[in-house]
């Protein structure tokens, strides 16, 4: 049997009294790209957010249902959020480096977790930059200001500190909406990299970026699931409507 | 035809009409704006001529050493008084009041801004909007009927000291800070404190690591321009200091400052004399510390990062 990093069921979600998801089941296999795809407002980023709870960071949500992760109630009160998040590691729409070295940034989330010896760091900020496949890129300027890159560096540096807590899950939220056509180019060849060590969901709006990447597809419409399946299948003979009436384009 | 035509000699008067009205509208505003910049400019140029004419005559007039006038501490009103314990006291102050100041404002801007965002600006804004707007005299009335008599029964001494000093303008600067800080920390975007969150860290965490780093440049900024207020209060010092002419040897110790002694002795002098003269250069002192301050947050705030 296939494994599963994540199992969801019957999740729902409140901002104030708007319902933003409607009865979620969803399961997320381990190593590999699962795309969530779906017009504004769908959904998509909330369900995302909603894996590492960062949901819970707006003000008057409300969530009930299953998530499963590992096995482990993550909705449950027994469950700190800053643990999984250190095992879930996200990625955001727009480059949020910190305003400090580039060393210090990857170097963040060890940090944060206490350990202070410098050849642990060193060696865990080398190998998560070259994960990130911009090593060869940043080695010589390590200490300079991640601040100065351009946006796909950047967002690489990003995937870099993402990765450097070790999590075996990636979320990325449109992680290419910000670059241009040759960094998305560069970050959708790193994600391919990527899934052989972490199971990476990521959500875009960039149907063509879904079909390149992603072995499983979701489609999201106003807060539900419509469609869920291998990316080959939702691409090629959707089996619902509305899945098709997307992906052609005809609305969204 | 003719009607095309008509109507377009129609549009052009109102239009002209139109143009030259917001012409001159234009003008009259340009005018308005420009004289402002202009008496600004020329004020601030004025008072720091005139203060550097009257300061430096003591120098140059009566003959006072700069050297002997900064060292030394002997303040008899002649040429050979030393300004050094006015100096020492008014730094003092400051950075004592700065040292109280510095760690509640940034903490109390922390905890408006991050912890308890609808409290904070429902609460506490309105209580520090309320302590910048009381009159520095009610204040020193507060320090001598309450913080003097305090630390004459606690800690020792008279109670007029450095101390009660530290104390009242500590809380005179507090709300300066604070409002400065509140707003550097606001302006921190989302996105870091999200990157932060995302990768485990804890609210503390989040704080201390990435959101007062980031806002550093803009902390100190704050910091500085509370000292340059610090540094340049006159009366609620005076009333609580006890003005002494000498060396502090502790903060429990009565001391003086530049402006303490300016508003003290100014009465006493004749236009004219040495004495008078003397307190001039103090406010010539005071004049130079307030542009280093202002030079500092230049400085400072030009390392902002984000």
């Amino acid at each position: 049997m296939e494994k599963h990093s994540y199992e969801v069921e019957n999740l729902n979600l409140w901002y104030g009294s708007s319902q933003a998801l409607h009865e979620v089941k969803m399961d997320i296999p381990s190593n590999q790209v699962t795309a969530i795809i779906g017009p504004s407002g769908c959904g998509k980023s909330t369900f995302l957010k909603a894996l590492n709870r960062m949901v819970e960071m707006v003000p008057g949500v409300k969530v009930a249902g299953n998530i499963k992760y590992n096995g482990d109630d993550i909705l449950s009160s027994k469950y700190h959020p800053e643990e999984l998040r250190t095992k879930v590691g996200m990625v955001f729409q727009h480059p949020n480096p910190f305003p400090k070295s580039i060393y210090d940034n990857v170097a963040f989330g060890a940090r944060v977790k206490g350990i202070r010896k410098k050849a642990v760091l060193d060696e865990m900020v080398e190998k998560s930059l070259k994960r990130a496949a911009i090593w060869d890129e940043v080695k010589d300027r390590l200490n300079k200001n991640a601040m100065g890159l351009s946006g796909g560096q950047q967002q690489r540096i990003c995937i870099a500190r993402a990765i450097a807590n070790e999590p075996d899950v990636v979320l990325m939220d449109e992680p290419t909406s910000a670059l241009d056509p040759i960094s998305t180019l560069r970050v959708e060849e790193l994600i391919q990299q990527l899934k052989e060590h972490y199971t990476i969901v990521v959500v875009t709006h960039n149907m063509q970026q879904a079909s390149r990447i992603s072995d499983r597809t979701a489609f999201f419409l106003n807060g539900e699931i419509i469609e869920y399946d291998n990316t080959d299948q939702i691409f090629s003979n959707p089996r619902d409507r509305r899945t098709e009436d997307y992906i052609s384009g005809r609305f969204g | 035809m003719e009607n095309a035509q008509k109507s377009e000699t129609n549009n052009h008067r109102l239009l002209k009409k139109n143009g030259s009205s917001s012409k001159k509208n234009e003008k009259r505003g340009k005018a308005l704006v420009y004289s402002s910049a202009a008496i600004v400019i020329i004020a601030t140029l004025a008072i720091t001529l005139f203060l550097g004419y009257k300061g430096i005559r003591t120098f140059f007039v009566f003959d006072v050493s700069v050297w002997n006038f900064l060292t030394t501490t002997d303040w008899d009103g002649t040429e050979n008084s030393g300004a050094f314990s006015f100096i020492f006291g008014s730094f003092a102050v400051t950075f004592l009041a700065a040292l109280v100041a510095a760690p509640l404002g940034i903490g109390s801007a922390i905890f408006m801004t991050e912890i308890a965002k609808k409290w904070g600006q429902k609460v506490l804004q309105p209580v520090i909007e309320i302590l910048v707007g009381i009159p520095s005299v009610v204040y020193g009335l507060i320090g001598v009927t309450v913080i003097v008599p305090l630390l004459r029964d606690n800690v020792g001494g008279l109670g007029f000291s450095l101390l009660a000093g530290m104390i009242v303008v500590g809380v005179m600067i507090l709300p300066t800070i604070t409002s400065i800080s509140a707003d550097a920390i606001k302006a921190i975007p989302q996105d870091i404190k999200d990157a932060s969150y995302g990768l485990g860290a804890t609210r503390w965490q989040t704080i201390y690591k990435v959101i007062i780093p980031a806002a550093l440049p803009s902390l100190m900024t704050a910091i500085v321009l509370g000292m340059a207020r610090a540094f340049g209060e006159a009366l609620a010092v005076q009333m609580v200091i006890g003005n002494v002419k000498g060396l502090p040897e502790s903060i429990t110790d009565q001391a003086a400052t530049l402006t303490s002694i300016i508003t003290l002795d100014m009465p006493h002098t004749t236009y004219g004399s040495v004495h008078n003269s003397l307190l001039w250069s103090l406010g010539l002192f005071l004049l130079i510390m307030s542009y280093v301050f202002i030079i500092i947050i230049r400085f400072v705030s030009s390392r902002r990062k984000v």
